[in-house]
């Protein structure tokens, strides 16, 4: 009988050892727990590993808030110039805000003697608007009553702050810019998908839904509602699904839920068999895309380089910017309600409403020096190379 | 101790190598001088070649490599030429059929143009293949059930990459040429089209896939057991009904009350395996052209089974009074 170097008896089951350890070294340790959503049997099942929410809820703890001010009568407006946005808050209140924002947006090694006011401010001027960074944050605190105000119908009951997204960074640490894709150096046909990446959670689906689905108003509900006898023109195209797939998968990781969270998956188009959380999702959407247009994009020109993507765009918001791999950011911490002025939630005289018009820069800034917080600096390529978009 | 079995054989029994049956004039000859392989050996015959080439052989080889050379090029091509990020991406890269907005027409080639002469260089190559096996199983003189088995799955695969996007109107029905992308494809198909679950076709052609996977599990579980009786001398016992073939047929009239015959078996084996892409293609070929919506259809026809909705029904914001 023949002899070989080794034994299939002996090699063949270690080998297979070795690869169901390599395979298993992926997952997460069981068990999960899970949780009835809806009727029995059917698998609407929400699953939670206790060991990732234990790392979540560390994540995700709000900061103390700021110590209560001292009422007064006397309104910022009329002791600071050039207040557009809060002009009519109370003095304490406002100066309250300042040292809440300081703590939420600007790093501690951009603090300059204790202070970090002179990240936006001119020290010496203060109500200059000479930086960029302060014209943006006009900007954004419009955004963020704009959302309190006006899409409760996403963010009730905890509202959104600043803090929601930034998390004591200056550029809040999930952001997006287009992805060019690579630079087209021969025919080669791939129709902006079939890339190793994370947006569609790996998949092989688009790699930029977020350019297709919220800076343009690209349909995402293609199935058709009618059984036969189609009706032209089709709503429903192979190609289209994998675009909508693709933003459905970016959605469940930025959420860190799965497709049940909202959908029945037996007819994933159905209203009447989702969840109310797909309605929440479906004003989030509207939201997004939104406050990227009517508050970010406007800002395009005074933002510096290191604030935009290799196509020249302005770093926005997606899901994940305020959500963060959990379904409710923060845990649904609710620090709104130590921040009225930031709200209130659904306020009646700004909702329904139109969306704004486009916030205009204050100043020309264009010619801002490139990278002022060059330690903070967050770019699209930093973020992907991290994994983190 | 050494023991003779019939497929995973420990000691390898070696005889001359075995040319094959004489050839009638006009056919081309077999080429290669056979060799022996210990490995091989040990999940089949050791034996190696000859070989016949032909020229439907030779051509369907050509047409074929053209066809994966154009896919490949086009993958590497599309991550800039990258060796690394080509080993990288490997699973996910692929060649695109054109974008919707080309309908039937034929695109540049950087916009699937491309993936319209790979599928041609690749359907050409696998049709030809047919033929060879229709055209070798006639030369051997045996019956031409491989070819149309064979035949099946092109229904499938023509359904799939050419029929289908045809009667839409669309090449970008059709899915791509790569690893991960054409698993997406499928998953997209089936959402966007309502859940290709509810597709009896669909239903069929997996009642008819696990069926074989059963089949062929219980009919090589059945020979393996009672080749010790000669049972492995299966077409011998279809007309020479020894002991191996009573007591198989015994185990499993015992067992489950009925049994197959030696040569019944065969045609059950053969026919799920065939009706597995015969019903795959036909309910690939209803969907978008006939039913929009596999869900909706199911509802209309009672075969969706009704559960309550836990909670109140959710509306369709977009039909609400002042949605965005």
């Amino acid at each position: 009988m023949r002899t070989t170097f080794f034994s299939t008896h002996k090699a063949l089951p270690l080998a297979a050892v070795g690869l169901a350890l390599v395979v298993a070294g992926g997952c997460e340790r069981p068990p999960p727990q899970s949780t009835q959503l809806g009727y029995r049997g059917v698998g609407q099942n929400a699953f939670v590993n206790p060991r990732i929410l234990a790392a979540q809820v560390a994540a995700n703890v709000a900061p103390t808030p700021q110590p209560a001010a001292v009422p007064v009568a006397v309104t910022a407006g009329s002791v600071y110039k050039n207040l557009q946005v809060l002009g009519d808050v109370p003095i304490t209140e406002f100066t309250r805000l300042m040292l809440a924002i300081t703590e939420w947006v600007v790093p501690k090694d951009q603090w300059v003697d204790g202070q970090g006011c002179v990240y936006c401010h001119d020290i010496a001027v203060m109500e200059a608007d000479t930086k960029y960074q302060k014209v943006v944050s006009r900007s954004m605190l419009q955004m963020t009553q704009r959302a309190n105000r006006s899409w409760g119908a996403h963010v009730a009951p905890s509202g959104v702050t600043c803090y929601t997204c930034h998390r004591g960074n200056a550029i809040p640490q999930y952001v997006w810019t287009t992805n060019p894709g690579e630079k087209p150096r021969a025919s080669g046909y791939v129709g902006l998908q079939n890339r190793l990446s994370p947006i569609p959670a790996f998949s092989s689906l688009p790699y930029d839904p977020l350019t297709t689905y919220f800076d343009k108003e690209t349909v995402i509900a293609i199935t058709p509602t009618n059984a036969v006898a189609p009706v032209e023109p089709k709503t429903v195209n192979t190609m289209k699904g994998e675009g909508t797939y693709a933003l459905m998968m970016y959605i469940s990781k930025s959420l860190g839920v799965g497709c049940n969270h909202c959908h029945n998956s037996r007819q994933f188009a159905d209203w009447a068999q989702s969840s109310p959380q797909r309605v929440k999702a479906w004003y989030a959407i509207r939201m997004v895309r939104e406050a990227n247009k009517a508050f970010i994009m406007p800002l395009s020109p005074i933002l510096p380089a290191s604030r935009k993507g290799p196509l020249g765009d302005p770093m926005r918001i997606s899901c994940v910017t305020c959500h963060q791999g959990v379904n409710k950011p923060l845990l649904a911490a609710p620090m709104l309600k130590d921040y009225p002025e930031l709200g209130p939630l659904n306020d009646p005289a700004a909702a329904p409403g139109p969306a704004p018009e486009a916030v205009a820069p204050a100043a020309d800034q264009a010619d801002v020096v490139d990278g002022v917080a060059t330690e903070a600096r967050v770019t699209a390529q930093s973020v992907t190379a991290a994994g983190v978009m | 101790m050494a023991e003779y079995q019939n497929i995973f054989t420990t000691v390898q029994v070696r005889s001359p190598a075995y040319p094959g049956v004489p050839h009638d004039q006009g056919h081309r000859d077999r080429i290669g001088k056979p060799f022996f392989n210990y490995w091989v050996g040990k999940i089949g015959d050791a034996q190696i070649g000859p070989i016949y080439l032909g020229t439907s052989g030779v051509f369907a080889v050509i047409f074929g490599f053209v066809a994966i050379e154009i896919i490949g090029w086009n993958m590497a091509a599309s991550v800039g030429w990258s060796p690394i990020k080509f080993a990288q991406q490997f699973f996910w890269l692929a060649l695109e059929p054109p974008a919707p907005e080309y309908g039937l027409h034929i695109p540049p080639l950087a916009k699937g143009g491309w993936w319209l002469i790979a599928g041609f260089f690749l359907t050409t190559s696998i049709l030809l293949w047919w033929v060879r096996t229709y055209r070798r199983a006639i030369a051997l003189g045996v019956g031409t059930h491989m070819a149309w088995a064979f035949a099946a799955a092109i229904w499938l695969y023509l359904v799939i990459g050419f029929i289908r996007p045809l009667m839409m109107g669309s090449w970008s029905e059709a899915p791509p040429f790569g690893i991960f992308p054409h698993l997406d494809w499928t998953a997209a198909f089936s959402i966007a089209y309502g859940n290709l679950y509810y597709n009896p076709f669909h239903m069929l052609s997996i009642a008819f896939l696990y069926g074989a996977a059963l089949l062929f599990a219980m009919h090589g579980a059945t020979i393996l057991s009672v080749s010790r009786y000669g049972g492995d001398r299966e077409i011998d016992q279809i007309v020479d009904r020894g002991t191996a073939a009573e007591r198989a047929a015994l185990f499993w009239r015992w067992t489950m009350g009925f049994n197959a015959s030696m040569e019944s078996i065969h045609r059950w084996a053969y026919w799920f395996a065939v009706l597995v892409v015969i019903t795959g293609g036909i309910g690939i070929l209803l969907t978008g052209t006939v039913v929009d919506n596999w869900y909706l259809w199911g509802i209309k026809h009672g075969l969706v089974p009704p559960y309550p909705v836990v909670g109140v029904p959710v509306p369709d914001p977009a039909s609400l009074p002042g949605a965005l």
